[in-house]
């Protein structure tokens, strides 16, 4: 007779589904172990400090930004990342069970990745069928013969299990290639510790860190060279997971390096580097494997690095996981795994897979047509489970996706051997919160292996997804649903992880600031320049329509309209074209140094591009054009601000800063030459102080008396004011300053000559030296700046 | 036959590169009696920093190279001498078409020459409705693999219309046949479409080939381009055909065999990265000289 906990409320309400398993309560109607503290807590709770609870988790949540991007959607909308504010518990022992068995099924992968990419023995002794390693686009010929350094293919794993009605867990998914989900899983349980900040200790619940300092050693073990990095390296800003990405190379103090930010050089890899290449020998690898070398893999690959390989061949670097290994993911896999366990360990699988069969073989073809109804159906090669994928499948007989045919059978004689059948399992239930009361949801667990130096160690957590119905079929999940966080619940106090140093290994430490890969302060260096020209551009475009308004000559509006097309913008539209791509210039550089930029900034930058998208469709030439561009100068002032005073003084806003500056001198010098000329028209010079918001100043200093020398000594030569050259070229000085601190005295870069040159020549400038020539000489001159600082520090 | 080859490819760049990487896969191969490769020089301007010769999965000769110093462009220049000699088909030792699927249900040789690597689709050679289709109608009962290999590279020839400027190096298989025209590239890429979409494992080969100048005409240098064709597996003791669709013959002693692959892609006589902006132009000059007959 079992006890009832305390405040057994919540529990008493709670029903289970019939012929199911549910993660609260076990088959006899009991609570399982674990979950009465957390039940207590929450049954303790009025409705609306539940409410506050769970408000904290989502809160924590939209602060950090997290979000999940759509692939393929370039239109890069964000949403909400669904969080499921319940936990799943799970107690030591079930847990100690689904440990051995995954750590086993790691070590077997292992074992079979080096036989596939060496000597093929279980497709020579007939365990393996040979077409689904010959035919399988993730085995990847060039690893052929490859030994990884280190010896071992696989480092870091993740797997999705289920637990069936009898109780027992299933392996439903290896995920080896790549696998995502580690920062969600950590994000998760920091929402989780908002929601009920005072229950860890008292309820056992194991910590996460200790898995991450582990991980974090083990790929700093991985280095010959103390000197050289490991970093991550990503698909880019594009793929549904670069938050999470860039979330956990935050939080590890790794870099994000994206395929462009390396190269080969002497046969070794390294990252670009405003410092110069930096030797990389460790890559934790979040890139399909076939998208990671042009040279040898995928040809038409932009993600890549060109010469990779030949550095893993070398042996120069340790890839985490070994290119390859995507080839681990094969569904039709499954059906000979226990097999293959007997063959090569001579014992079984722990924890079974999802029971599976390839179609190629005769006697499993007739089983899958025989019991079709509880099968789902599938590409045999296929990476995912059939519901995930846009391929042709069948669930439980009904055929999806084919244009030709229209049931099962016949698919199944033509396609065989490129099919296989999982059975149609049937998942758990664990109880998540609606309206007050705990419902039963079918759930699926992620949970994550990391390779130390004593061998495999799993993260005690990781995270569940929640199906959004009642439905408990495996298929549920292809709606995506909710996320949860995974408790595991010792039976006693858990040991805290510390930030002292480990007996067993070197103290976790957060790496110190490494040096500014090139891609990102290029793009930094580019983000400056395009929000700059934005405003530029946007002052242009405001002084023409003020000024067509009130029917000015027709010389002078040719001259803003020259300006203007020089930039490629015309002033058909009130908001032209030209100028929103300018914009998107500015946006789509910002989108590639998520890591590095502040939420707020993105938000503003993309709250600008919104803004003048949709006056695109609705401002008119004219008087309207003028206020719509005037709110638009006035968001453009508000990200300014944001980047100036709130940017930590990283390289990072040193190329911002750069880029900012070097657009604005030149854009003056080139406005100046044109408005200040002998031939230019009448007004002109008037123009050029508004153009160049420095109308009141001009007027405080000079009266109302202008002239060539007076609008030449305010917006060329005058070291305080933000819009004349001389002050940017100060600004670019002392920029080129910091950023070259520590570099060996006499090794000047032509960058920095440039600079200094230019900067010395406007310092000694006076109204008469500066004369329409030296204009346009100056502006040739700062834009060559552009070409002198790649050539330093981004090539 | 005794062949003297020679081989140019150069690119210049439109503005200076910085960096350039490359795989060249050029060489002729030693396939044994039927192919000697005798000596074979491969150079590379400007001077490499780094240069690597090995063997591809296929057992292809490939060199990788880099340069790491800025340049205007790569020259890739190979002298090779083959003895080549026409190996008789085994007409009779090829498999009936019909068995050729349970052949290789049971077949586990997974090295380079096996016929398992030839069989699925790949990204320049994707199954094809239209391709499957125009073999089928081909097939009479009782053919062998080797049967059905003659018969359709010799409709293909018939139908399809030798046209070198109608497509690129990048135009699918699937549009070429449509329009009925190509390349030697385009003829092989569908035949091979062709004979996997009847089961039939097929292999694409690049490399040189002997042609004959007009009558009366003296042989142009260079005029020559490299060549492609088709390999066939007709079965274990038939073994591989090479067929030449482009130009209807079953391949002899003309044909000099650089490489095997599954496509192009496999195979691309060279495939480069390079640092640097602007385009490229390319061009390509190929002698092959029967050794007593040097001009």
């Amino acid at each position: 007779m079992a006890v009832p906990a305390p405040g057994a409320s919540l529990f008493d309400g709670y029903c289970t589904l019939p012929g199911v398993a549910d993660e609260l309560c076990d088959a006899q109607g009991r609570m399982r172990p674990g979950w009465a503290p957390l039940i207590a807590h929450l049954s303790g709770l009025s409705p609306s400090q539940t409410a506050q609870a769970f408000a904290r988790g989502d809160q924590h949540l939209t602060d950090a930004g997290v979000y999940f991007r759509k692939y393929g959607d370039r239109t890069a909308a964000t949403r909400d990342w669904p969080y499921s504010p319940m936990p799943v518990v799970i107690a030591q022992a079930d847990w100690d069970t689904i440990c051995a068995g995954l750590i086993q099924r790691a070590d077997l992968l292992d074992q079979v990745a080096s036989d596939l990419y060496g000597a093929n023995q279980l497709v020579a002794d007939g365990h393996l069928p040979a077409q689904l390693v010959a035919s399988n686009p993730e085995w990847l010929r060039p690893m052929v013969g490859v030994t990884p350094r280190g010896g071992h293919y696989l480092h870091f794993c993740a797997f999705d299990l289920g637990r069936g009605p009898d109780g027992r867990w299933w392996v439903l998914q290896d995920l080896t290639d790549a696998p995502s989900g580690a920062g969600f899983a950590l994000e998760t349980r920091i929402a989780t510790t908002q929601v009920f900040p005072d229950l860890f200790a008292q309820a056992n619940v194991h910590r996460l860190a200790g898995f991450f300092q582990q991980f974090r050693a083990a790929l700093g073990a991985m280095k010959d060279d103390p000197a050289s990095r490991a970093a991550i390296l990503t698909p880019g800003a594009l793929t549904d997971t670069y938050y999470e990405q860039a979330y956990i190379a935050r939080y590890l103090g790794l870099s994000l390096l994206e395929g462009g930010d390396l190269t080969v050089t002497d046969g070794r890899l390294h990252v670009r580097t405003i410092k110069g290449p930096i030797p990389v020998e460790v890559l934790w690898r979040r890139m399909d494997g076939n998208w990671s070398d042009p040279l040898e893999l995928r040809g038409d690959s932009r993600l890549g690095t060109p010469g990779l390989i030949a550095t893993i061949r070398a042996g120069h670097v340790t890839m985490v996981n070994a290119l390859g290994v995507g080839v681990l993911e094969t569904q039709a896999l499954m059906a000979f795994l226990p097999r293959i366990s007997q063959a090569l360990t001579g014992t079984d699988l722990i924890l079974p897979n999802v029971a599976t069969w390839w179609c190629g073989g005769a006697a499993e073809l007739a089983h899958v047509r025989r019991h079709a109804a509880r099968m789902m159906i599938g590409p045999a090669l296929g990476t995912r489970m059939p519901y995930d994928t846009t391929d042709t499948h069948a669930i439980g007989s009904t055929l999806i996706g084919s244009d030709r045919y229209d049931s099962v059978d016949p698919w199944l004689a033509d396609h065989a051997p490129d099919l296989m059948a999982k059975e149609l399992v049937t998942l758990s239930t664990t109880p998540v919160w609606s309206d007050g009361a705990l419902v039963p949801r079918p759930m699926t667990l992620r949970v994550f292996l990391a390779r130390g130096p004593q061998g495999w160690h799993a993260m005690p957590g990781g995270f569940a997804r929640i199906g959004t119905g009642a439905d408990t079929s495996a298929v549920s999940m292809r709606r995506g649903g909710a996320v949860a966080d995974v408790w595991i619940v010792a039976d006693g106090p858990v040991p805290m992880p510390s930030l002292l140093p480990h007996a067993s290994g070197e103290p976790f430490q957060r790496a110190s600031p490494e040096a500014l890969p090139s891609r990102a302060a290029d793009n930094l260096f580019w983000l400056g320049r395009y929000a700059e020209r934005t405003e530029g551009q946007l002052r242009l475009l405001r002084a023409w329509h003020g000024r067509r308004s009130e029917g000015t000559s027709a010389p002078l509006l040719d001259a803003i309209a020259a300006s203007l097309a020089w930039h490629d913008v015309r002033t058909g539209r009130a908001i032209p074209q030209g100028l929103r791509r300018t914009m998107q210039g500015a946006v789509q550089a910002a989108s590639q140094i998520r890591d590095r930029f502040s939420v707020d900034g993105w938000a503003a930058l993309t709250d600008m591009d919104h803004t003048m998208a949709l006056m695109q469709t609705t401002t008119q030439p004219g008087a309207d054009a003028v206020l719509a561009t005037g709110v638009l100068l006035r968001k453009a002032a508000g990200l300014s601000g944001l980047t100036h005073d709130n940017m930590y003084r990283t390289a990072g806003w040193q190329f911002l800063t750069i880029g900012h500056a070097l657009e604005r001198a030149a854009a003056t010098l080139v406005l100046l030459a044109r408005l200040t000329a002998p031939d230019a028209a009448d007004g002109a010079l008037d123009l050029a102080i508004e153009i160049a918001d420095s109308v009141i100043i001009h007027r405080q200093r000079y009266a109302n008396v202008t002239s060539r020398d007076t609008v030449i000594d305010l917006l060329a030569l005058d070291p305080l004011n933000p819009r004349a050259v001389r002050f940017q070229l100060d600004m670019l000085l002392a920029r080129v300053t910091d950023l070259t601190a520590d570099a060996p005295i006499g090794q000047m870069t032509d960058f920095e000559r440039g600079v200094r040159t230019l900067q010395t020549a406007f310092a000694v400038h006076t109204v008469t030296t500066l004369d329409t020539a030296a204009l346009h000489a100056a502006a040739r001159d700062v834009l060559d700046l552009s070409v002198t600082l790649n050539a330093a520090f981004l090539h | 036959m005794i062949y003297d080859i020679r081989l140019t490819i150069a690119t210049d760049y439109a503005a200076s590169a910085a960096t350039g990487r490359h795989v060249v896969c050029v060489m002729p191969r030693d396939l044994g009696p039927g192919q000697r490769l005798i000596a074979g020089l491969l150079s590379v301007d400007p001077a490499t920093t780094l240069r690597h010769d090995r063997t591809d999965f296929f057992g292809n000769p490939v060199v990788e190279f880099a340069v790491d110093t800025p340049h205007q462009g790569i020259a890739v220049q190979v002298q090779a001498r083959v003895v080549r000699a026409a190996m008789p088909v085994a007409s009779h030792d090829a498999v009936p078409l019909d068995s050729l699927r349970g052949v290789l249900a049971g077949w586990r040789d997974m090295g380079p020459d096996s016929p398992l690597h030839f069989t699925a689709a790949t990204a320049r050679v994707p199954r094809d409705a239209a391709m499957t289709a125009f073999a089928r109608s081909l097939l009479r009962p009782g053919m062998t693999a080797l049967d059905a290999t003659l018969v359709i590279g010799h409709a293909l020839h018939g139908t399809m219309r030798f046209d070198a400027t109608a497509t690129t190096v990048d135009t699918p298989a699937p549009e070429a046949f449509a329009k009925r025209h190509g390349v030697c590239q385009d003829f092989s890429h569908i035949m091979i479409a062709c004979l996997r979409g009847i089961g039939v494992p097929a292999a694409y080969v690049s490399g040189y080939l002997r042609t004959q100048p007009p009558p009366g005409k003296r042989r142009l240098e260079g005029a020559d381009a490299m060549h492609a064709w088709v390999r066939a597996w007709c079965g274990p003791q038939a073994g591989w055909v090479d067929f030449d669709p482009t130009n209807d013959r079953t391949c002899d002693a003309s044909h000099i065999t650089v490489a095997h692959g599954r496509d192009y892609d496999d195979v691309p006589p060279i495939r480069g990265i390079l640092r640097g902006a602007g385009g490229q132009r390319s061009r390509q000059a190929v002698d092959v000289i029967p050794v007593g007959d040097h001009a």
